[in-house]
């Protein structure tokens, strides 16, 4: 924090901030900011976790209270009892460890052996995977859900597995990418050394290339959770069984015919996992988010 | 250092040897080639299957099922163009790419300078930096769905709505919202905006910290404003970034298809192409017009895609 104080000038100067009319408009400007996100990015949230306090007939009520009369607080119990939140959040979150999982073994086993090993075809790979990435997920889900219903040669469906949502995060081309413009850049040096001690490929991946490649690895795998958790179309093909579902599906299909305010507080119940989750790891998952978005 | 220098150009560059010069140590290469293909290709097995399967395959699938008539009970018949005069003749065809293009422009003007603007205004606030960040990025962090449904029952059009209930408070005309035909697709686009605009602030933030403080420093002292640094320091700075998400959100925008689910049901001249491929598919089981229509979409944005390229590639070669 100090040191972001005082760093690099920006667009405005230090000097022109620091007195006169630039102080007032300064402090004006932040004054009228902090209020401002409060009012658009955190009264959203209180306004969710308010109306799954209210009875049914404060929730519709014009014009809604900001407060509710006498907190409800059963409809929390209610939802959370009767509508399998508790599995749904389960279920998402085994998808996402199983697909980082998944992703992070495969893509850096496959770039790394593009990426140093050179094999034959290697490059007519590489580049079969990176197109893989120009392809809209929207146009392929219905071929990859006729794929999913029916494996080629085996012929047995993965559907309501969790494989359908493991196997097709592996098809990852920006994983590819980004790791492998790491592997480039790992100094042929050190492998040489790896060799020179009698290390074969897989001794060198192991205990060289993979203890230097956490801070990549870490920005895969929080893209690998978040695309689970964030996805929605692929799952809702995919996912019909409500046992299977994930948090996003389950909501979806529970919608329909209950209360609307033990609905709300559902939605509230389902906000708490991920938010929790970005609070402990803020700092973590910032850095990796922005340092692979910008020079990974 | 001198005992070292053969073994390194040996395993450096295997391959990369001018032909001709045959390496001291020629006699166990193959078998180093070998070991080393096999390895790589047990390493790369996973990977190649699972995009084999689930990327490749697909593909070459999606483009046979657009010239073909099939549900998979029944047989299966090359039709030829069928499927695309089908969807072409569909009245709901150009309504879709209406309503899609309109959401992508939309979302061009909200989605796209409002994170951007938003990025350079915190970038120059010294005080409370981590509660402004860590507040735009909340939204993200909420399952989407979660979030759609939220705004749904903020959209609700009579006074007991939230935005309804705020405008009626400080005496403005309240609004139908999500069931008028008029502001549907700019209430989809708001609550898109809200929900993710944080990733790309974070990302704009990261890229603004990287500009050297001497640029702004030269420029005012060629006497430039405010407005002036930020479109001749600021703007071509963060070209690269700028131009990469811009193109990233329009493919990502042109795909929209949870708003339109969760928000609208495709009410309200709200259907997107993607909505009515899913439609087209898992509604009426028509499996060729969902494909032949996902293959136009695939042109558009591929299109797309090649024109950003080599609107990129221009300043370079002007050097």
């Amino acid at each position: 924090m100090a040191a972001v104080e005082s760093g690099p000038r920006t667009l405005i100067s230090p000097a022109q901030l620091s007195r006169g009319r630039g102080r007032i408009i300064y402090w004006t400007v932040l004054g009228v900011m902090i209020p401002l996100f409060a009012a658009l990015f955190l009264f959203p949230l209180y306004w969710m976790v308010t109306g799954g306090l209210k009875s049914p007939s404060q929730v519709v009520q014009t014009p809604p209270t900001l407060v509710p009369s006498q907190p409800e607080f059963h409809n929390y119990l209610t939802a959370w009892n009767d509508l399998g939140l508790g599995r749904l959040i389960l279920n998402t979150v085994l998808y996402a460890g199983g697909a980082l999982v998944f992703q992070v073994v495969f893509d850096v086993a496959a770039a790394y052996a593009i990426s140093k090993l050179r094999p034959a075809l290697g490059n007519v790979i590489l580049f079969a995977m990176l197109a893989a990435m120009m392809i809209p997920a929207t146009v392929l889900v219905l071929p990859q859900y006729l794929t999913a219903n029916s494996l080629p040669f085996l012929h047995t469906s993965i559907l309501n597995t969790p494989w359908v949502i493991w196997l097709p995060s592996v098809a990852n081309g920006f994983n590819i990418f980004i790791l492998k413009r790491f592997f480039d850049s790992v100094p042929a040096d050190l492998l040489a050394a790896a060799a020179l001690d009698g290390a074969g490929p897989f001794r060198t991946l192991w205990r060289v290339v993979l203890p230097i490649s956490r801070p990549i690895i870490g920005v895969v795998s929080i893209f690998a959770a978040v695309n689970v958790w964030k996805d929605f179309l692929w799952p809702l093909l995919v996912l019909s069984e409500p046992s299977a579902q994930t948090i996003n599906i389950g909501l979806y299909h529970l919608n329909y015919g209950i209360p609307e305010d033990v609905f709300i507080a559902a939605l509230a119940i389902a906000c708490v996992p991920t938010i929790v989750f970005f609070l402990i790891f803020q700092r973590n998952i910032m850095a990796g988010l922005t340092a692979g978005g910008v020079k990974g | 250092m001198s005992t070292e220098s053969p073994v390194a150009l040996r395993v450096n560059h295997p391959e990369g040897r001018p032909a001709g010069r045959p390496s001291p140590a020629r006699g166990f290469r193959p078998s180093r080639r070998l070991r080393d293909n096999t390895a790589a290709y047990v390493l790369m097995i996973g990977g190649i299957f699972c995009f084999a399967l689930f990327s490749w395959y697909p593909m070459i699938r999606e483009v046979i099922m657009s010239f073909q008539k099939t549900n998979f009970a029944g047989e299966t018949t090359w039709v030829g163009l069928a499927n695309y005069r089908h969807i072409i003749g569909d009245p709901s065809f150009w309504g879709a790419w209406r309503a899609t293009a309109l959401f992508a422009a939309l979302a061009l003007v909200f989605g796209y300078a409002v994170p951007f603007v938003t990025a350079v205004v915190l970038n120059e606030l010294r005080h409370w930096r981590g509660y402004f960040r860590l507040l735009v990025y909340l939204p993200v962090m909420i399952p989407p769905a979660a979030a759609a449904f939220l705004w749904k029952w903020f959209y609700t059009p009579d006074n007991s709505g939230l935005f309804n209930a705020v405008l009626h408070a400080v005496g403005l005309p309240t609004s139908q919202w999500l069931q008028s035909p008029r502001i549907a697709l700019l209430c989809l686009v708001l609550f898109s905006t809200w929900s993710n605009m944080g990733a790309a602030v974070l990302v704009y933030l990261a890229s603004l910290q990287g500009i050297p403080g001497e640029l702004y420093d030269a420029a005012e002292i060629d006497g430039a404003g405010l407005l002036r640094r930020v479109w001749h320091v600021t703007v071509p700075q963060t070209r690269l970034i700028l131009s990469l998400m811009l193109m990233l959100q329009v493919v990502a925008t042109m795909q929209v298809f949870l708003e339109p689910l969760i928000l609208t049901g495709g009410q309200s001249g709200t259907t997107t192409v993607v909505y009515l491929i899913y439609n087209y598919a898992f509604s009426f089981n028509n499996y060729g017009s969902a494909a032949a229509l996902g293959i136009l979409l695939l042109v558009v944005l591929l299109g797309f895609a090649g024109g950003y390229l080599w609107l990129s590639r221009r300043p370079e070669e002007a050097n």
